[in-house]
Order: structure tokens, then C-alpha cells, then sequence
């Protein structure tokens, strides 16, 4: 970890001696943070059996179940929906056609330039769809639009000669790309595709805002009873460690496809992108 | 056309809400990002843990969830405070994740001799870190850190659902008033593109002023 930085030379003896002190002292002033936060846990009564039973009864861990089924559902359908939308629409903009093309730049700008909740409220609200079709809806827009991006980039990142000696064997421009370019830029793009996926998994929880029945709004409605001595905080360390859990599992999942990704034969030709979300401002490149 | 003339105050009302949103979310995402990057980076193993553990959890948490979880959970400890303060907490904690990935990715970007040559010459580990390493790193993580706060602009948004004045939330009284819902949208829609159409250029004339020319 230290080798490449430009920060500091590798420690010596003394330098080490002093940072284990440091690291002792900083690891004893997270530890009492720690307790202190475990101590209001307790000293506001978020252990009492009365908070907790509820997780107990089967019905709440089906309204639970239910809930994380909702948010898978709602998952599965914007990711494949956005996959196909960023397929489409990255055609759109790597086209040679004009019009396809600035229809399409239009659309990915303005998609990617409106916060997703909006287009979910639009769609809810203003079209009076149902939740699911709602947020699925806005989600694959955004995420549609994002991916084009990412798809454009991808094909873009192919070495150039792949290309020229495509076109010299004699194809034309949709063999050259189904059969060289985007076989390599989407596996060269997999994980930033699956990072975008983390996004959209994250982004399911906005349906909680519309009303749809996912897993936080199972949470909300076990943490607003007055049955069970409103238990809001036991609800949180339920919900909070399932959704970061999933997430994380993702996120992971990217940076192997990454890690792989990068030693494998079929990605010499291009660079496979880090496990991260795009970060590309609007109307850039 | 008369949605907007007519209650010009209250899209102003929700326009200046986004507008304090972002700016003091980006601020408190900015120093915490720094402060997290700067942990990141450290000799100090527990620094390190510390910092990653931060990323890392906070990288993964929906936003929603952590909104709810600050917006709804903080109170129970008896932390009272304004919505706006608890909105900009949320935010800028979700944020700073993200800056700090981008701080660390654009300090790694130095070349390490950049170090051992400032170090040979004799300079002390702030001379370096102030004269060499950052200026160096300032200037590759223009167009992300750009990019991260227009995503904090819009995820803004999120703020409105929990009761905090800004932008998206003006459609419900708008609405109850009897107003066309879509014009109402479309000139929602019109603030965030200006909101995040300044940034972005703002980022874009830094980038211009500051990057690096490649």
C-alpha cells in the first residue's frame, strides 16, 4: 500500500514505532466513539424485548420478505430495461445518420442531466402510472442514458486498428461492430456496467417516496407501529445492513469481473474500466 | 406559461432551497471527502481501516435509506434539529464518499518520484504535500469532483421528500392549486438543468483554467 504513493518515503524503525502509537491512540478514540454511540443505543432503550419481538412474528418477516422481493423485482426490471435502453440508445449515438444521432445526444444529455427522483415523480404523478411501472420507468431512463454513455465509451476505447482491419477484410459498419467492436467494449466496460447496476439498485428505494411497497417502506410501516413501542432504530439495524449487504455483494462482484476482466486475452485491445460508476460531466468529450 | 409567473416566489422559494442545499452539502462533502481522502492515504494503519470502512459503507447505502435513517432516527437520540441540517448531514456524509475516492485516485495519480525528488531536495512532508503532490492532484480531479457535485444536486432532490423546502417539493402545492401538473414539471425540470448546467460549466472553465492539457 505504501509503495506506490508520492506522499512518503517506505517507514523505518522509528517512523513505524510512532505510527503503531498513533494507530493505538486513534484505534482507542474510535473504539470509545463506538461505545459511546452502543451506550445511547442503550441508554435510549433501543434493546428493550418490546422493540424486538416484533421481528419474531412471522407475519412482519413476511411483510419483510415481501418488501425485499418488491425491490428485487423492481431491480431486475429497470436493469434490464436500462440495458436495452443504453443499447438502443448508444446505436443512436454512434450512428453515422444524423438525426439518430442528435435525437439520441439529446436524449442522454437531458436523461442524465435530471435528478432520476424527478422523472419518477413525473411519471407518478403528472402520467398517473402505477408505482412499480413508475419507478422502473424512471430508473431505466436515467440508467439507460448513463449506460449509452458507458457503451459509447466502451467502443470508443477499442484500439483503432481493430477497427481499420475489420473494414480492410472487407465488412461493413454493423459486422465490424457486432462481430469486433462491441464484443471487446462491453467486456472491457463490464464493470463499470455492473457498478451502474449498483446505482440502480441503490436508486430502488427511491419507489419508497412513490409509495411502492419495497423493503423500506416494509421498514416504515413496522417502525411507525405503536404496538410494538415504535421501534425506528431496531427497524434501521435490520434494514440498513440487508440493503448495504446487497449492494456491497454487487459492488464486489464488479471488482472481480474487473479483476478478471483485465487479465484475460480477450481485453488486449482495450482498457477494461475500473469498478466505479461513470464519472463524465455533461457534454463532455 | 402562467404557472411559472403566477407563483414566481414559490419556484424561487424552491429554486434558492436546492440552490443552499447543494452549496453547503457540497462544502460539508468537500472537507469531509479531504479529511477522509487524507485518512485513506495515511502510514497510520487505523487511519486506513477507518477511512475505508467509511467508503465503503457509505458508497453502498441507498441515499433514501440514509435520509430516513439521519431524517427519522437521529431524533430518537434527542438530536433536534432543523430538517435543512439534518438534509445537508445526510448529503454531504453520502458525498464525501465519493469525493474522497476521487481525491485518493487523484493523489495515486502522482507519480511517486514527483515525491522522492521534492523529499531529496530537501523538503519537509508539508512543503511537499503543498508545493508538489497537490497541486498535481488538484488538477486531474477537476472534471469528477464536477461531476460528483452535480450528482449532489441532484440527489437534492431526495431532500424534498422529507420535508425540506427545495425544488421538486413546489409540484404538491402547485398542484393542489389546480396548476398543469406538466408545466409545473417542466419548469422543475428547467431549474435543475440550470443548476446543473452551471456547475457543469463552472467545472468546465476550471478544467480549462487549471487541468491538465492532454
Amino acid at each position: 500500500m505504501t509503495e506506490s504513493t508520492a506522499l512518503y518515503d517506505i517507514p523505518g524503525p522509528h517512523a513505524r514505532q510512532r505510527h503503531l502509537l498513533y494507530g493505538l491512540a486513534s484505534t482507542a478514540v474510535l473504539l470509545a466513539l463506538a461505545g459511546w454511540v452502543l451506550y445511547l443505543l442503550f441508554d435510549t432503550e433501543q434493546f428493550t424485548s418490546a422493540k424486538w419481538t416484533p421481528f419474531a412474528y412471522e407475519g412482519i418477516q413476511e411483510l419483510l420478505l415481501r418488501g425485499l422481493g418488491n425491490t428485487l423485482k423492481a431491480f431486475a426490471c429497470a436493469s434490464v430495461l436500462s440495458l436495452a435502453l443504453g443499447a438502443v440508445l448508444a446505436t443512436g449515438r454512434l450512428s453515422e445518420h444524423r438525426v439518430p444521432r442528435w435525437i439520441s445526444t439529446l436524449l442522454v444529455e437531458f436523461f442524465r442531466a435530471m435528478p432520476v427522483l424527478v422523472m419518477i415523480f413525473f411519471i407518478f404523478v403528472a402520467l398517473k402510472v402505477q408505482p412499480l411501472p413508475a419507478l422502473v420507468a424512471g430508473l431505466a431512463l436515467y440508467n439507460g442514458s448513463v449506460l449509452a454513455e458507458v457503451f459509447r465509451t466502451g467502443v470508443h476505447a477499442v484500439a483503432r486498428g481493430q477497427g481499420e482491419a475489420a473494414y480492410a477484410l472487407g465488412m461493413r459498419k454493423a459486422q465490424v461492430m457486432t462481430y469486433v467492436l462491441v464484443p471487446q467494449a462491453v467486456r472491457a466496460m463490464l464493470p463499470a456496467i455492473i457498478s451502474q447496476l449498483v446505482v440502480a439498485l441503490k436508486d430502488t428505494s427511491l419507489g419508497f417516496l412513490i409509495t411502492y411497497e419495497e423493503f423500506l417502506h416494509a421498514g416504515k410501516l413496522i417502525a411507525s407501529n405503536l404496538d410494538y413501542d415504535l421501534p425506528f432504530i431496531p427497524v434501521v439495524l435490520v434494514v440498513s445492513p440487508v440493503y448495504i449487504g446487497m449492494c456491497m455483494l454487487l459492488s464486489w462482484f464488479a471488482t472481480w469481473v474487473a479483476r478478471r476482466e483485465r487479465h484475460s486475452p480477450k481485453t488486449k485491445a482495450v482498457d477494461v474500466a475500473p469498478a466505479e460508476p461513470r464519472t463524465l460531466l455533461p457534454g463532455q468529450q | 406559461m402562467d404557472v411559472l409567473t403566477d407563483n414566481f416566489s414559490l419556484y424561487g422559494k424552491g429554486f434558492l432551497g436546492t440552490v443552499e442545499l447543494t452549496v453547503y452539502s457540497s462544502a460539508l462533502a468537500l472537507v469531509l471527502g479531504f479529511v477522509m481522502a487524507s485518512f485513506r492515504v495515511a502510514p497510520v494503519g487505523s487511519f486506513r481501516v477507518f477511512g475505508t470502512v467509511w467508503v465503503t459503507v457509505l458508497r453502498n447505502t441507498p441515499l433514501t435509506l440514509l435520509f430516513f435513517a439521519v431524517m427519522l432516527g437521529l431524533p430518537r437520540f434527542g438530536l433536534v434539529l432543523p430538517f435543512e441540517l439534518f438534509a445537508v448531514l445526510a448529503l454531504g456524509c453520502y458525498t464525501s464518499a465519493f469525493i474522497c475516492e476521487v481525491l485518493r485516485s487523484g493523489i495515486n495519480t502522482v507519480p511517486r518520484g514527483q515525491g522522492e525528488a521534492a523529499r531529496s531536495l530537501g523538503m519537509t512532508f508539508s512543503q511537499t504535500l503543498s508545493t508538489v503532490v497537490l497541486p498535481q492532484a488538484f488538477r486531474t480531479v477537476i472534471p469528477p469532483v464536477g461531476s460528483t457535485l452535480i450528482a449532489l444536486a441532484k440527489n437534492s432532490a431526495i431532500a424534498g421528500a422529507f420535508s425540506v423546502t427545495e425544488l421538486l417539493g413546489t409540484y404538491k402545492p402547485l398542484s393542489e392549486l389546480g396548476y398543469d401538473i406538466v408545466w409545473t414539471f417542466v419548469w422543475i425540470a428547467v431549474g435543475y438543468l440550470i443548476i446543473t448546467l452551471t456547475i457543469s460549466a463552472l467545472f468546465h472553465l476550471m478544467e480549462k483554467r487549471w487541468g491538465v492539457a492532454r
